[in-house]
């Protein structure tokens, strides 16, 4: 039989806005590993300095309550000062970055060459049997990407996680 | 006058600086705390340095650190202030983890001080070292490390602000020793306010008044409350006695919640949940509203959730936005302080002129009152053996007209105890609800015992829960509390053995316990009194004896019947309406699969 809850699952970015201290990420690892909720993508970085303030985007998939509980159990924490359900409040644009190393010669080095010009991927390493691709996108185009140039030689992968951000000229905080 | 000598500028700017361990002490007082209790040991010295030259703060020393949480719990709770614990570095922090669990499942205000080893030694598995804030972060409302002696008093007034606003629950301050030795700048509790964690308590007035429009339209209406009004304050339990008076409702309680309607009131239909009354299930089963005011739909409550009052429109007031929808939705929600909820509606009430619809409701009443007819806690007496429910009733009569509070430790006699117990007035019941901790009963009775003294405290105990810290029976003779621990004895670990009488065939895995001590003379060597009753004419004097002890702990050794169950109870997995009343009743038939892997 299958699980109910998993078809109704619905895949949403949520950032948080948190204090720049110790042990916050720690706070929201374990909140999410405690009450068993999925991280698709984890991304933090400090983003303002003075304000000390750091910012925190995840990507969850869970069923609409799931998805209401994580809101509101983020709200909990005390270093937490703003959480927006990115993905419900209104137009987004997500991005992630990815860097991939290729090891081919002949044909299957033109080729990977290629395939990164058609996706306008940045080659930001070269030798003579090797490459470095750099590429953005959304997390599906990261995958299709990954995908045409694996059997090109692809040996290595390494990707941000997901960044989101709502479109138009508010900030959420 | 000439100021001949005038010290340099830093010079007096540095001797207003006090050292951690006094910045503690001095922050502990402006926030109105008289009681601490605690355990020393090396990572702490300093602190209790600083103790040792004041009298205006009092420490109580218990016999284990787990003692130390559960007393400061009991003291929270029979007084509604915030209980604080101060231990040491390693296993200090460690045995502290359970009560701390404790103290965030029940929602109770705590701050616990803990010991760390010096800042330049953490991380290097120094001697009673532990990731203490790594440790306790997933069983605190909030924790702190402190590195520097001037952010030590902000941190330890914002941490009362945490412990005590919006859901309540424990907080710890880890405190390296080179920290609590170092020069620190002094804030007094005006001068922080917390940056960011302000918490809702306003309700929304549009959904309050949606709320009261339900209420007033309701023909078979509930009041579902929950220990969020003994944690809203004295003013709630007001306000719900007069928001039931006004309507005339029936009003249940979870276990948490006991005392904040007078269970001597006619409205009051006991408590319910797993083992509450017949009434209260089939009332919450039955009803068309059900107002829930302060209680989370625990697991313990709702038995099958897809049968949980299956016909009701529910509103839901709760302080913790994260507590609505998590596991019944609900149809109107509403985010802020239950007290002030309350008082609202009433006002609302008042001012749309609403009143009850009087036909409806005596019909509710009247099927109510058939439900209770059922006399769902009677059990078979005997005048050969002391049944355990017996033994509680006679204490009830007994401690009648007398200011008691009760406190307990979990399983059976818990369940007994808030089903026979009288509960009139909030904040005098204080039992283990979320964790289940056993071993909570003891030091929370000398917790409430030291916050109310001259008062009748009463652990009301099983022998297995009471061995889990009997060593603070040390700590209440040390200190000539009189606190009463009243064992009901039936030699299992009664709740265990009910389930496997029950659910498991009757296989008795590791439910007996063999080698028992003699609670009389356990009692004798640790300086308390201690008395006994083996048969139902010796309980009367037994208790009265108890009473008449005031200068120390009493330990009641009640012999009862072994075989004893307790009931009603809602099997696990089944819904309110399939409670069984007796063991006439077969249960395991009653459990369905997907009831076994509940707890």
């Amino acid at each position: 039989m299958t699980d109910p809850t998993i078809i109704n699952q619905q895949r949403h970015v949520f950032s948080v806005i948190v204090d720049d201290e110790p042990g916050v990420l720690a706070r929201v690892v374990g909140l999410f590993s405690g009450r068993g909720y999925n991280i698709d993508s984890l991304t933090v970085a400090s983003v303002d300095k003075v304000k000390a303030i750091s910012r925190i985007t995840i990507v969850s998939c869970a069923t609409p309550q799931i998805l209401e509980q994580i809101e509101a159990q983020l709200n909990r924490l005390v270093p937490v000062r703003k959480v927006v359900d990115l993905t419900s409040a209104g137009p987004m644009l997500e991005r992630e970055t990815a860097l991939l190393k290729v090891n081919s010669m002949g044909e299957k080095r033109i080729e990977a060459l290629r395939i990164a010009d058609v996706f306008h991927a940045k080659t930001i390493d070269a030798t003579l049997e090797s490459f470095i691709f750099e590429f953005s996108g959304t997390n599906e185009e990261i995958n299709n990407f990954v995908e045409l140039i694996t059997p090109l030689g692809l040996i290595e992968v390494v990707r941000s996680g997901v960044l989101g951000i709502a479109r138009g000229s508010k900030a959420i905080f | 006058m000439l100021n001949i000598n005038p010290k340099p500028k830093q010079q007096a700017e540095h001797d207003k600086k006090i050292n951690g361990a006094d910045i503690l002490v001095k922050a502990l007082r402006d926030q109105g705390v008289d009681t601490i209790f605690g355990y020393p040991g090396g990572a702490v010295l300093p602190i209790y340095d600083a103790i040792f030259k004041q009298n205006d703060i009092r420490h109580i020393l218990v016999r284990q650190e787990g003692g130390a949480v559960h007393a400061a719990e009991g003291y929270a709770r029979s007084t509604g202030k915030v209980g604080v614990v101060l231990v040491t570095s390693g296993p200090g922090a460690t045995n502290a983890v359970t009560g701390l669990a404790d103290a965030l499942l029940d929602s109770i205000p705590v701050v616990c001080f803990t010991g760390q080893v010096p800042t330049h030694l953490i991380g290097n598995d120094a001697f009673q070292e532990c990731d203490t804030t790594g440790i306790t972060r997933p069983c605190t409302k909030h924790n702190y490390l402190v590195k520097d002696a001037n952010k030590l008093a902000r941190v330890i007034h914002e941490a009362f602000h945490v412990a005590r606003s919006g859901r309540p629950g424990p907080v710890v301050i880890d405190i390296p020793k080179d920290v609590q030795l170092s020069p620190g700048d002094y804030l007094s509790p005006a001068q922080v306010t917390h940056p960011t964690y302000q918490p809702k308590t306003m309700p929304d007035m549009d959904a309050i008044e949606r709320a009261v429009d339900l209420i007033a339209d309701a023909e078979r209406p509930i009041f579902y409350t929950g220990g969020g009004i003994i944690n809203s304050g004295p003013r709630a339990s007001e306000a719900l006695r007069k928001f039931a008076k006004l309507t005339g409702y029936p009003v249940t309680s979870t276990l948490m919640g006991l005392g904040a309607f007078p269970a001597s009131d006619p409205q009051w239909v006991g408590m319910l949940g797993m083992h509450g009354t017949y009434e209260a299930n089939l009332t919450m089963h039955g009803c068309d509203v059900m107002i829930n005011l302060g209680a989370r739909f625990d697991d313990r409550v709702t038995g099958k959730l897809s049968e949980f009052a299956p016909h009701s429109k529910k509103i839901h007031v709760d302080i913790d936005a994260s507590s609505i929808n998590k596991t019944v939705v609900v149809d109107i929600p509403i985010v802020g302080d239950v007290g002030t909820a309350i008082e609202m509606m009433i006002k609302v009430w008042e001012k749309k002129k609403h009143s009850a619809n009087k036909t409806a409701l005596a019909k509710w009443w009247a099927q109510i009152n058939e439900w209770r007819a059922r006399k769902c806690l009677a059990y078979k007496k005997s005048d050969k053996i002391i049944k355990p429910q017996y033994a509680l009733e006679r204490l009830r009569d007994l401690t009648k007209g007398t200011e008691t509070f009760i406190t307990t430790e979990v399983g059976q006699h818990q369940m007994w105890a808030a089903q026979f117990m009288p509960f009139d007035e909030p904040n005098h019941w204080m039992t283990s609800g979320g964790l289940g901790t056993m071993g909570y009963g003891l030091p929370a009775a000398i917790g409430a015992q030291l916050a109310h003294p001259g008062k009748l405290v009463i652990d009301i105990a099983g022998e297995a829960s009471i061995l889990m810290n009997i060593q603070e029976m040390s700590t209440a003779v040390q200190y000539r509390l009189p606190v009463k621990i009243f064992i009901l004895n039936n030699q299992w670990m009664g709740m265990v053995r009910q389930w496997q009488e029950l659910i498991h065939g009757g296989r008795y895995s590791e439910s007996y316990t063999a080698a028992l001590p003699d609670f009389v003379k356990l009692a004798e060597a640790f300086g308390g009194v201690g008395l006994r009753a083996r048969t139902p004419d010796e309980l009367d004097g037994v208790i009265k004896q108890m009473m008449a002890v005031n200068d120390r702990p009493c330990i009641v050794d009640v012999c009862v019947d072994e075989k004893e169950n307790c009931y009603p109870m809602i099997p696990s997995g089944r819904a309110h309406n399939e409670m069984i009343l007796s063991s006439d009743q077969d249960i395991s038939s009653k459990t369905p699969d997907e009831g076994l892997v509940l707890v």
